[in-house]
């Protein structure tokens, strides 16, 4: 038996407290993946290609126009759009998975009643209807049913082009963030809540602190993944109309130079640059609410805030470290084997 | 077919017991899908005491712990602890009301219980945990409950674990902690539901070791359990449940030495 390499057998080791040489062995051939390589290299040149030499993309006004302020202030609205009306829809969801779990059936019907129509019709319909609601309902009054009015507004002033949208946004993402925040809140173990209550704390006290918590850590990543989503749906504003958003004004500006695709890959390459930078923030607010699980952040209350440890990239305690390290599993002085 | 315990030797300054069980059953479901879990129990608990509940599973045995912390509403019958009715109330006219949920808490926050699985909150160190009810129910302090938590920690053996998550303990730790945040609202009672049950056989020594403490501490227990072992080293009186009544209890030299109930003593012939 002879061995190519020139290092000593493993584990051979003369001091056996020392830890042994790693085997050296020639890795498996991959020849697929420089097959793969090669055939992406070759289809993304000839993509690259297709984008650079084609004089219809005209790169020049796409440059131009990338940096216009006009394009620029599109790119402010469609971001105000879209964090605002995020922020809305999670906290009705919130309200909603909340009413869906409640004891009450007024709660319950209300909640079930809300997703079905939200989720059940078109955005485009429902921001059409936002945008005609000045039409439908001229003046908004607060009183009682058939009796005295105590407060009228005009709802054109009260309801303008920007908060219709932002509305209309808000009520029907609020639908669907509901069923994710629902299945949040269910994949908690149920001994978490029945522990707290132990404990004597109330329904609303288990919700906010034990539940709500860990249900982040399942409502988060498609969370993040409905604000990209909702990123590009601000683009139906237009429906409303409003008319200041990335996509709407890229477009007006493309049909008044007559150069619509030009503009297009403006639109194009703004929502990308957005959608990586929410793709940052959600990689760590996923960090964030992991800790505690699956290895999570190591012990200590540093690293505390969502965008805190940064550069902690060496490698991450198991727990099956802390558990050796505990020392509690051996040499128990009251070690009591019951069958 | 019921057994009333006789409290186990004086100590007590009260004549009420700390806990009193009276004809409870409890019934899962409804209709033919129904399961009647508890048939008629009648339990007392001694002040200072240490109860520990033996039988088979499925007997009933952690059902009864539950009902008693109204974690499970009971469906005849009625418990009381420290001498007040647990969940309901009786009007001057002889009317029953259930309790209001806020109540029902702050009677739940007197009764410590220890789970069979830990349920520690997975998101907060062992000292949150610990610091959790303290300063969410009862208000306290955080620079006081944390100092009570670091002691309770430190008394279970884990002084050097308290910046730690539930995922980084072993599960003998995850228990003690579980037992230092029950022990953090100063309960007059605490209810361990198979606390070992879910242990890798060489760390249940340690949580025995916590709770023998405590009971030697005089603190009130309630014990399902099959350390059979730790029922006649530590409990003051041990009760066999089968089929949702009691059908032996007494003292655990008695019982467990010489058991005349011919279920007890399959019962033991299986667990030892």
């Amino acid at each position: 038996m002879s061995t190519t390499s020139s290092t000593p057998a493993p584990g051979r080791a003369a001091d056996p407290q020392a830890l042994p040489e790693p085997l050296r062995a020639r890795p498996v051939p991959r020849p697929g993946r420089w097959v793969s390589a090669a055939l992406v290299l070759v289809l993304a040149a000839m993509a690259v290609n297709a984008l650079v030499t084609n004089p219809a993309f005209r790169w020049d006004t796409v440059w131009l126009y990338l940096r216009d302020v006009v394009v620029v202030r599109g790119v402010g609205w469609t971001l105000v759009l879209t964090f605002g009306s995020m922020a809305l829809a999670i906290v009705l969801a919130v309200a909603l998975a909340i009413m869906r779990r409640s004891d009450n059936p007024v709660m319950r019907g209300v909640a079930w009643a809300y997703i079905w129509f939200f989720r059940g019709t078109p955005i485009y319909t429902q921001l059409v209807f936002w945008g005609l609601i000045s039409v439908l309902y001229p003046r908004l009054s607060l009183g009682v049913p058939f009796g005295p009015e105590f407060f009228v507004f005009s709802t054109r002033d009260l309801i303008t082009a920007f908060w219709a949208a932002l509305l209309g946004l808000a009520l029907n993402e609020a639908a669907y963030l509901a069923e994710i925040v629902r299945a949040g809140l269910a994949s908690v173990d149920p001994g978490q809540a029945e522990a707290a209550k132990a404990l004597g704390m109330k329904d609303g006290k288990i919700m906010r602190r034990v539940v709500l918590p860990q249900a982040m850590r399942v409502i988060v990543p498609p969370t993040g993944n409905e604000t990209i989503s909702m990123l590009k749906t601000t683009s139906l504003v237009v429906a409303v109309p409003f008319t200041l958003d990335l996509m709407y004004a890229t477009s007006a500006v493309g049909n008044r130079t007559f150069q619509p695709i030009p503009l297009l890959v403006v639109a194009a390459l703004w929502y990308l640059l957005i959608t990586s930078v929410l793709m940052v923030g959600q990689h760590h607010l996923e960090r964030y609410y992991g800790r505690g699980f699956d290895g999570g952040a190591p012990a200590g209350r540093s690293g505390r805030g969502p965008f805190g440890s940064r550069g902690t990239r060496a490698r991450r305690p198991r727990k099956q470290d802390f558990v050796r390290a505990a020392g509690t599993t051996k040499d128990d002085p009251f070690l009591e084997v019951t069958p | 077919m019921s057994a009333t315990q006789v409290p186990p030797s004086g100590g007590a300054t009260s004549t009420e017991p700390m806990v009193r069980v009276r004809g409870v059953h409890k019934v899962f479901g409804h209709g033919a899908g129904a399961t009647h879990v508890l048939r008629g129990v009648d339990l007392d608990v001694a002040r200072g005491s240490v109860t520990v509940v033996l039988g088979p599973s499925g007997s009933g045995k952690s059902t009864l712990l539950r009902c008693v912390n109204e974690l499970e509403e009971i469906t005849a019958g009625e418990i009381h602890v420290g001498g007040e009715l647990m969940g309901y109330r009786w009007d001057d006219r002889g009317v029953l009301h259930r309790l209001h949920p806020k109540v029902v808490a702050r009677q739940r926050s007197r009764i410590g219980m220890v789970f069979q699985r830990f349920h520690l909150f997975g998101h907060m160190t062992a000292l949150d945990n610990v610091m959790e009810a303290p300063v969410q129910v009862r208000g306290l302090a955080k620079a006081e409950a944390r100092a009570r938590a670091l002691e309770l920690l430190g008394r279970v053996g884990l002084a050097d674990r308290v910046d730690h998550y539930p995922a980084q303990l072993s599960g003998g730790q995850q228990q003690r902690v579980a037992i230092a945040r029950a022990l953090a609202m100063d309960p007059e009672l605490m209810l361990f539901d198979e606390p070992t049950s879910a242990l890798d056989p060489e760390l249940v020594g340690e949580v025995l070791a916590v709770m023998r403490d405590l009971a030697s501490d005089g603190m009130t227990m309630v014990v399902v359990t099959h350390e059979i072992g730790f029922a006649r080293e530590v409990a003051d009186h041990v009760v066999f449940m089968d089929d949702g009544v009691i059908v032996a209890d007494g003292a655990p030299g008695d019982l467990l030495d010489d058991p005349t109930e011919p279920r007890l003593r399959e019962f033991l012939s299986h667990v030892l």
